[in-house]
């Protein structure tokens, strides 16, 4: 991944921004990223599809700020992401079960993102059941909604959604895409979307990354 | 299609499948989480599981390997070719005879090499072949000697899949093998199955890739809410709805994103709280108050199957 990728010519107030970013796990070992530049402004969206193996979800890492990049930098609005409080680039995960901590119950796990907002909860299908629950006792798909609410319920400004609906059934998919994408509308977020699926990044986003050559975003 | 005359080689018939939930402090509470669900694979052919999330999919293969956690109740009947599968003839089968290509990657020992986890029982497996199936699925030439940590999501499922065609069983249940590949490599996998296939071998595939599944397998099974509501042949899915026979297998075609991208009202009933009669009834524009008392029960209609009372 090593080609420049930018939303528009110069970036504006309100947008998410990695420039000249390089990373890898540790010293001895290769490039995942290397000088790759991408911006996402506010009121987007923008999907990335490349092959397995090439470092999106180390992007999605980088971007959400779960790692630093060892060259280069990621700025929000002209600003480093801030250390404290809840992040505003929000990272929904490719597996929810790795994104929860296993022993809580599902109501703090949500707690985390903020107060609970019910109408959220009602359209992402979320049974009031499943809030005294643990992890473990519900399947990847629920756990996913859980994983979006937190993620929304923090008034991010940013979502970053690494294959978000992969394990999801189709029609599950098209109702939590529909959450996301009012919401994101109402307000004015800005989103990145990671899959393989180009029928679902056709849909969904403004402008695809990915198809236009082999390895490269 | 031979596969039809031959006797199945996993019958399911009537299973039932439960947790036992503590409820409050002394309290116990049972989920039902498979109801009454039938199935059959037979030899030569893929059988796609398709349906909503948390429809118990998973639970099934667990079932069928016998690795269901110990607070499950289990009734209704599996056999393996004609035979009973209990408990000591699961152990016995399982990771031979019959294997599984686990949902999560959480499957895997992290502190084992994935080269000699994907040997498994036929360790030690010739070095160059298991290096020319790595290579059929793209993986880089040193993935054996990587542990499960250095590898990505998708590198990971691709080492799963190839488990399966090392182990060289009989019957491979592959719990959504494909998310987080490309759809090359999605396909490269399928292809591996539908070989195995062709050599005899029973295939389960469970998936939420149905446009794949579309494309792969010889009949879809389709699930909701703990049971099968319809089993279709795949031809019948390219066609699309006016071929399909179940309200819930129309509204799957529907929201693909390359269709319609229309999410059906309402959501599946939580296995706690199921409706009495037909489990798809709150969600159906056609319901009337016969679907709301009596359970449908599978039926044959125009060479599939399904669990509806309107449908023609």
């Amino acid at each position: 991944m090593s080609q420049i990728v930018s939303e528009g010519t110069k970036p504006a107030a309100q947008c998410l921004e990695a420039r000249k970013i390089s990373f890898r796990y540790g010293k001895r070992e290769p490039w995942i990223i290397q000088n790759v530049d991408f911006c996402v402004r506010q009121g987007t969206c923008v999907g990335l599809s490349a092959p397995s193996g090439t470092g999106k979800s180390t992007l999605a890492m980088l971007l959400a700020g779960y790692l630093a990049p060892e060259e280069g930098e990621i700025l929000l609005n002209g600003m480093p992401l801030p250390k404290k409080g809840i992040c505003p680039v929000q990272l929904i995960y490719q597996h929810p079960e790795q994104a929860v901590n296993p022993r809580w119950r599902l109501r703090k796990v949500l707690e985390e993102g903020g107060r609970l907002q019910e109408t959220l909860l009602t359209s992402l299908g979320i049974e009031r059941a499943w809030l005294e629950r643990y992890p473990r006792e519900l399947s990847g798909g629920e756990l996913q909604r859980f994983c979006v609410a937190r993620a929304l319920m923090s008034n991010a400004a940013f979502l970053i959604c690494d294959e978000i609906s992969t394990m999801l059934d189709v029609i599950t998919q098209a109702q939590i895409w529909r959450v996301v994408c009012s919401e994101a509308e109402k307000r004015n977020m800005g989103i990145v979307v990671i899959t393989h699926n180009h029928q679902l990044a056709r849909r969904l986003c403004s402008r695809v990354y990915g198809e236009l050559s082999g390895l490269h975003f | 299609m031979a596969y039809i005359q031959n006797s199945p080689v996993l019958e399911v018939r009537n299973l039932s499948v439960s947790f036992q939930m503590n409820d409050g402090l002394y309290g116990q509470k049972m989920l039902q989480v498979i109801s009454e669900l039938n199935m059959k694979v037979h030899a030569g052919e893929i059988l796609a599981i398709a349906g909503s999330s948390g429809s118990g999919k998973s639970v099934l293969a667990s079932a069928v390997l016998g690795i269901l956690p110990e607070n499950a109740v289990v009734s209704g009947e599996l056999r393996y070719n004609g035979q009973v599968l209990t408990h000591d003839l699961q152990k016995q089968l399982r990771g031979s005879e019959i294997a599984l290509v686990p949902q999560s990657i959480e499957f895997l020992d992290p502190l084992m090499s994935v080269g000699v986890q994907a040997d498994g029982h036929r360790k030690p497996y010739p070095a160059r072949k298991r290096r020319e199936l790595f290579k059929r699925l793209e993986l880089p030439e040193d993935t054996g000697k990587r542990y499960p940590f250095q590898l990505s999501g998708g590198m990971v499922r691709r080492v799963l899949v190839s488990t399966a065609m090392i182990a060289d069983a009989r019957l491979v249940i592959a719990d959504e093998p494909t998310p987080g590949m490309s759809v090359e490599q999605a396909v490269e996998a399928l292809k591996i199955f539908r070989e195995m296939a062709e050599e005899g071998k029973s295939i389960v595939l469970i998936t939420h890739d149905i446009d794949l599944a579309f494309a792969f397998a010889d009949r879809i099974a389709v699930f909701y809410a703990g049971t099968v509501v319809e089993t279709a042949s795949a031809q019948d899915f390219q066609a699309g709805p006016c071929a399909l026979r179940h309200p819930y297998s129309k509204a799957l075609w529907r929201a693909l994103p390359q269709n319609d991208f229309e999410p059906a009202e309402g959501f599946q009933p939580y296995a706690g709280n199921l409706p009495k009669g037909c489990l798809f009834a709150p969600r159906c524009s056609r319901r009337t108050p016969k679907c709301e008392q009596e359970t449908p029960s599978l039926r044959t209609l125009r060479n599939g199957e399904v669990r509806c009372f309107h449908a023609e």
